[in-house]
């Protein structure tokens, strides 16, 4: 079966002695949504690089639809869309010669980029500056149009390197419901993010990545179904004394309560639990709830918990070779 | 994949580049020849007499424009292609399927058309000094298209080393400007004693302004088929140098 993204044992070791990629492994299906997490510094950018052959790899094997990008860089380029996370473009140009000329180095001819960047600068509300140089456009403008050029070619995989950084909330959910449009017209997605609820609300699968090691690596959701504990928030009508809502906390012994103040109790449940037990309780204890949320981001624990489980792991194993050198 | 259209579209970036600011690159070297010519032809030049047969205004027309030619090739490229890894939106030809090779084309080809611009501005406004003769037209254009080449090539390998913008001003006014100003533009290199002759001709710039000269007026102090061979085992050196390079990404690639 051909993937659309195949690595095999990539290793990357910066000039200096930084090793960056320990030897990864990870297969991305043709039109999957793909997360690639993983905290700052782990080898998230230079995965990307690797693959757009921004960043020389070390060793191992990178293969784009097929196309070994050793024996054929080309023609594995050509299928690459990439939305790099630093603004890139000149900052001079004006939108459409950006576009236009970006279209050109993948040998689309002129008119039809020209047509292109029309729809694409439409699409991704960009038209009105079309003849203005790039630097007088906002912050999510300038990302706006990175996505445009990386279109202009109409590439069968996209790459986004944090695409959403520094953008406001709405139109965050504009640019997920714009890749997501993408995703259905059979564009396999890789993204890279910060925001781990991005990830949550679009990828399919997803492959968590430290210290240079790919430490998970599966779908959405076996990933979320790990989770045993979710927190909820319940906000309690008012008038309720703090004090008997402290009582009702110390009094549980299945189920932990925290009082954070006189209308709010947040619930840890694990997967043994259920809310009707939570709802019996707090009925017996006369408390009456008016509304109720999932806390934060469920992704977000897991996340964490996976990153320090590596750290500890990785220290262990650092101690033990402390303790053998000795 | 197009080659052809990659080609082109880098090198209408490279002229709409330096189109868009022309005040900044294309008067100036206006103005400087004037300058020189006010000053080296008129004021001095007057008391000079004849150099090579030629009054000195017509000696150093060739040398003039022969020198505002390499200067904008060379710093054309050294400063978009430097400005482009600066800014980086050199990567969107590095993650693009253009062949190294389209890209030095690309970029040299602007250097030149910048180059040649230039000489024809610079020779216009010659044509107000002086009256210009032309010898072999076809030397003219051989020259000033090769040696805008070398000096393109010249400036891409700067930018590639270049690591600020100190970098690309370092060479120019180190070693372009001493190589251009004892290149024989103001002077014979005839008039030399024998030990700085033997060494004006390490100068590749003594080649290609004699070249230069003779497409003009006939004269010159090296044989044309020397010249010719210096400048393009230039081009061939600094081609293959730029194109190793861009392939190994030195400076663009981590």
């Amino acid at each position: 079966m051909t993937y659309a993204l195949e690595i095999s044992a990539l290793a990357k070791t910066y000039k200096g002695g930084f090793q960056a990629l320990k030897g990864i492994d990870l297969t991305v299906s043709k039109g999957d949504f793909f997360a690639l997490l993983g905290p700052n510094g782990a080898g998230k950018s230079t995965t990307i690089g690797v693959i757009t052959s921004l960043v020389n790899k070390t060793a191992g094997q990178v293969k784009v639809f097929g196309y070994d990008i050793d024996t054929d860089l080309e023609k594995a380029k050509s299928f690459i869309g990439l939305v790099p996370q630093e603004f890139n473009f000149s900052q001079f140009e004006p939108l459409m010669n950006i576009l236009v000329n970006q279209a050109g180095y993948y040998g689309v001819p002129k008119p039809l980029a020209i047509e292109r960047a029309e729809k694409y600068l439409k699409q991704l509300e960009l038209w009105d500056k079309r003849d203005d140089a790039a630097r007088t456009l906002s912050g999510g403008m300038k990302r706006r149009l990175m996505i445009a050029r990386a279109l202009m070619h109409e590439p069968k995989m996209l790459i986004l390197d944090e695409p959403t950084a520094g953008v406001d909330i709405e139109l965050r959910r504009s640019m997920w419901d714009f890749l997501r449009e993408l995703n259905q017209q059979g564009i396999t997605i890789i993204l890279t993010t910060h925001y781990l609820e991005e990830a949550e609300m679009l990828c399919r699968n997803i492959a968590i990545i430290d210290g240079g090691e790919i430490v998970e690596d599966t779908s959405m959701k076996k990933l979320l179904a790990q989770l045993d504990v979710e927190t909820f928030v319940f906000d309690i009508k008012e008038g309720t004394p703090i004090t008997e809502l402290k009582q009702f906390a110390e009094q549980s012994t299945d189920i932990t309560y925290r009082v954070i103040d006189d209308h709010t109790l947040e619930i840890d449940l694990n997967k043994s639990q259920n809310l009707n037990q939570v709802f019996s309780q707090l009925n017996a204890a006369n408390i009456e709830v008016q509304s109720m949320r999932n806390k934060s981001n469920r992704l977000e624990a897991l996340f964490v918990s996976l990153i320090n489980k590596k750290s500890d792991s990785r220290k262990k194993k650092q101690q033990n070779a402390d303790v053998g050198a000795n | 994949m197009n080659n052809s259209i990659a080609l082109k579209s880098i090198l209408t970036k490279e002229i709409q580049r330096f189109m868009r600011i022309w005040v900044q690159t294309l008067v100036p070297p206006a103005i400087t020849i004037s300058l020189y010519f006010v000053i080296f032809g008129s004021l001095i030049g007057s008391r000079i007499g004849e150099m090579g047969g030629f009054d000195y205004m017509s000696f150093i027309v060739p040398g003039l424009i022969m020198m505002s030619v390499i200067t904008n090739s060379y710093s054309n490229v050294a400063s978009s292609f430097f400005s482009a890894k600066w800014q980086r939106n050199v990567e969107e030809m590095l993650v693009a399927p253009v062949p190294n090779w389209v890209i030095v084309a690309g970029y040299v080809g602007g250097g030149m058309c910048r180059g040649i611009l230039v000489g024809l501005i610079v020779t216009l406004v010659s044509l107000l000094f002086v009256d210009i003769q032309l010898h072999n037209i076809w030397v003219i254009i051989a020259t000033v298209v090769l040696t805008s080449a070398t000096f393109a090539l010249g400036g891409l390998i700067n930018a590639i080393f270049a690591g600020s913008f100190d970098d690309i001003s370092i060479i120019p006014t180190f070693i372009l400007t001493p190589l251009t100003y004892l290149g024989g533009v103001f002077y014979s290199i005839s008039l030399l004693p024998d030990f700085w002759q033997g060494v004006s001709q390490a100068n590749p710039i003594v080649y290609m302004v004699n070249a230069f000269r003779y497409g003009f007026l006939g004269i010159s102090d090296v044989s044309l088929v020397t010249a010719f061979a210096v400048i393009i085992f230039f081009i061939v050196t600094l081609f293959t140098i730029a194109m190793t390079l861009i392939s190994k990404g030195i400076g663009l690639r981590s």
